[in-house]
């Protein structure tokens, strides 16, 4: 029934785009046999050294971190990525080897259609053909939409400035674009973070889980959360219990607007002919009436 | 020698004119009235302090006035002044749909106080948005820059508040013509009043609709008793009421502090027409309370309903959507306008409630450290809203906005003798 219904209502809206100008446009990202570059970060090989934040820092010029990058009082609390940091480590207690707590990184994750460029009016945010979602700081408006759409909460806004923008990482475009892997990847000792294109990690993250069918949780997260993703993780342990949303859904989140969107032509063409219809039937009504009223 | 003197002529001619213009503009600007009145002192003191903390917002960042977070972006400044803000202006829309396009003439007096009123909301409930922007300067980018985020929500609505002001101005501008004295530019702009009427009402369904769309993309965030496909058409028919009731509170004030202002025929009326939109709120909140029903029914959340967040909702659905029918109803049936009067703000407090529930409230109701407003953020919200009702009554006090112009009447009873009869039927009665 709903599917007839969104089926009915994107030919229909498709129908009336061309017409139209201001119509949903398609998401790049959907185009198919592009290959998007990402991460695949093993949350069993990862010992905490914080090395991908600094290199993460000295990449991006951000300042200082408020506990410096040898002191493991950081793990006390739970950090978010923020302005100044756009990748952090965590710690979770390990519930199979109690000795050997899990670390995870938390940074964006280059959704493959991600909901803040379709939310962003003026394209700041932006999915490239490699794969990374960027941000055109020049374009931004600062309304934080972004931020409300994102599932995992990544874009940060700079309430401290008068001359705020976005932050959050960017996938060192600029490196990618030179032909270089992102700055953590480049940093990590253990290899716990790998680049390489999106299907070239998949099949290295399955046959990990093949291999080691005990070890690994059998689930990559990021491969259909939210429609799938650029960086990917696996881990020992469920998801949930490493601070990952797990009811997201796997529809991607343009998706949840696309239907509004492809309503707007049809109410554009439909609207003012019926307006029009009813204000000829109502003067129509109010002369008959008159008659009577004379006679 | 003839020509040449007309050549003279014509620039001294329109120097004079512009020197009346200015003179007039002068001598209108000054207030009229008393200025120590309470309200002023009040109004004014909150103006002049908000003029401040708005200074301070801008030279110090959003952070040093507003308890915005990265957890929670979007405060009162939007959840309050542009999403229940513009719900509020709605009045506007469904008025011109009543009295240009469906001719029920009952209505036509207070069309233009409808129409200004929508038209100032937007100006500073919707210009309050620039008060929330991190980069206002850019708010251009998706209008004239080159970068159109074709499938945002927000680049839509955008652009139709800027389209609607326009119709919502062309839709005035009679008015405004009639108190320059502009004749000519009155015929010409009268006569686009029926297309901007037509645009505008189909701009505003989708934008009223597309505020509520701007939250589809936090189908993880919102609770789920708030969450629903249906957010946009919610969005659009609260509108109707949220317009209609605001409609009624407002015209309960100017109808006292402006009386000297109230031409006799809405003076014989005003009952009549307070009732026939109390009528049109019963209709509306029916359709959305069935909607709400459906989503209940369809999205399989009554669990929920017994939980805090639970009681919350059904204290929005019942208490505002469900007694407001109730209390309308009786009040029609005992023609008791005051009664209208108690319920349309009891219907508008049920708009803010859900308004605020949306961007506020159950988004994120699961964080552990909510968001409420600073006293900075409030008192911002008080100075946009005393500024507005001083724009509001410096132009009730000088353009004819309850008052017809003798020569519109004029005109007016030439092309619709329908207009006479409920004259006489009003004058009559």
């Amino acid at each position: 029934m709903s599917v007839n219904r969104r089926d009915f209502l994107k030919i229909a809206g498709m129908a009336g785009s061309s017409l139209l100008a201001g119509a949903p446009g398609r998401s790049e990202a959907a185009v198919a046999g592009v290959e998007f570059y990402g991460l695949l970060i093993d949350t069993t090989k990862c010992i905490g050294c914080r090395s991908c934040e600094e290199a993460c820092n000295e990449q991006n010029g951000l300042p200082e971190p408020e506990v410096p990058f040898d002191r493991e009082s950081v793990f006390e609390t739970k950090r978010d990525t923020s302005p100044g940091a756009y990748t952090v480590l965590n710690r979770f207690p390990n519930e199979k080897d109690p000795d050997n707590p899990v670390f995870v990184r938390r940074q964006c994750l280059h959704c493959c259609q991600p909901a803040c460029a379709s939310a962003c009016l003026t394209k700041a945010m932006e999915k490239t053909k490699e794969g990374p979602v960027i941000y055109n700081k020049d374009r931004c408006m600062g309304c934080r939409y972004c931020m409300i759409a994102c599932p995992q909460d990544i874009p940060k806004f700079e309430y401290g400035s008068a001359f705020p923008y976005i932050r959050k990482c960017i996938f060192c475009y600029d490196r990618l674009k030179a032909g270089e892997r992102p700055a953590c990847v480049d940093a990590c000792p253990e290899d716990a973070t790998i680049f390489g294109t999106r299907r070239e990690l998949l099949e290295i993250a399955r046959t990990r889980i093949y291999e080691n069918p005990d070890k690994y949780v059998h689930h990559i997260y990021g491969e259909h959360e939210v429609g799938g993703s650029g960086t990917m993780y696996l881990s020992a342990v469920p998801f949930e219990q490493l601070g990952f949303r797990t009811d997201l859904g796997t529809t991607p989140y343009p998706e949840h607007t696309s239907g509004f969107l492809y309503g707007v032509p049809l109410v554009f063409v439909l609207w003012p002919s019926i307006l029009i219809g009813l204000n000829y039937l109502a003067e129509d009504r109010n002369k008959e009436k008159n008659h009577e009223e004379e006679g | 020698m003839k020509r040449k003197g007309n050549d003279i002529e014509r620039p001294r001619k329109v120097l004079q004119g512009v020197r009346d213009f200015v003179r007039f503009i002068a001598s209108e600007m000054k207030p009229k009235g008393k200025i120590w009145t309470p309200f002023n002192v009040i109004s004014g003191t909150i103006i002049a302090v908000g003029i401040v903390l708005i200074a301070i917002r801008f030279y110090m960042g959003l952070g040093a006035v507003t308890n915005l977070s990265q957890d929670y972006p979007w405060g009162i400044w939007i959840g309050f002044d542009v999403i229940t803000g513009v719900a509020f202006a709605g009045g506007a829309y469904v008025l011109t749909f009543v009295v240009h396009i469906m001719k029920f003439e009952k209505y036509e007096p207070i069309v233009r106080v409808t129409v200004l009123n929508g038209f100032l909301a937007y100006v500073f409930y919707a210009g309050a948005l620039l008060l929330d922007l991190g980069r206002p300067w850019n708010v251009v980018n998706p209008i004239i820059g080159n970068s159109f985020g074709l499938s945002s929500v927000l680049f839509l609505v955008a652009w139709h508040f800027l389209l609607y002001m326009i119709c919502e101005f062309i839709e005035f501008s009679p008015a405004i013509a009639e108190w320059l004295n502009w004749e000519k530019t009155r015929r010409i702009v009268e006569k686009m009043t029926i297309g901007a009427v037509i645009f505008g009402i189909t701009l505003s369904t989708l934008h009223q609709s597309g505020l509520g769309a701007l939250f589809l993309l936090a189908p993880a965030k919102i609770h789920p008793l708030w969450y629903s496909y249906y957010i946009p058409v919610l969005f659009f028919v609260s509108s109707i009421f949220a317009g209609l009731s605001m409609v009624i509170i407002e015209s309960t004030f100017t109808h006292r502090i402006f009386h000297h202002r109230i031409g006799n025929r809405l003076r014989a009326s005003h009952d009549d027409i307070l009732l026939g939109l109390a009528k049109g709120c019963i209709g509306a909140l029916f359709a959305y309370l069935f909607l709400k029903v459906i989503e209940l029914v369809h999205g399989g959340h009554w669990g929920l309903l017994a939980t805090p967040m639970g009681y919350w909702y059904l204290v929005e659905i019942v208490g505002f959507v469900v007694l407001p029918i109730f209390l309308f109803g009786a009040a029609i049936k005992r023609r008791n306008v005051r009664l209208v009067q108690f319920t349309s703000f009891f219907t508008a407090i049920g708009v803010v409630l859900n308004r605020l529930n949306v961007s506020i409230i159950a988004f994120k109701w699961y964080a552990p450290v909510r968001y409420y407003p600073s006293w900075i953020e409030i008192w911002v919200t008080l100075a946009v809203i005393s500024m507005e009702l001083w724009v509001f009554r410096w132009v009730i006090n000088r353009m004819p906005v309850f008052k017809e112009h003798p020569a519109a009447k004029e005109a007016m009873d030439d092309i619709t003798p329908v207009g006479e009869v409920v004259r006489w039927k009003a004058s009559a009665s």
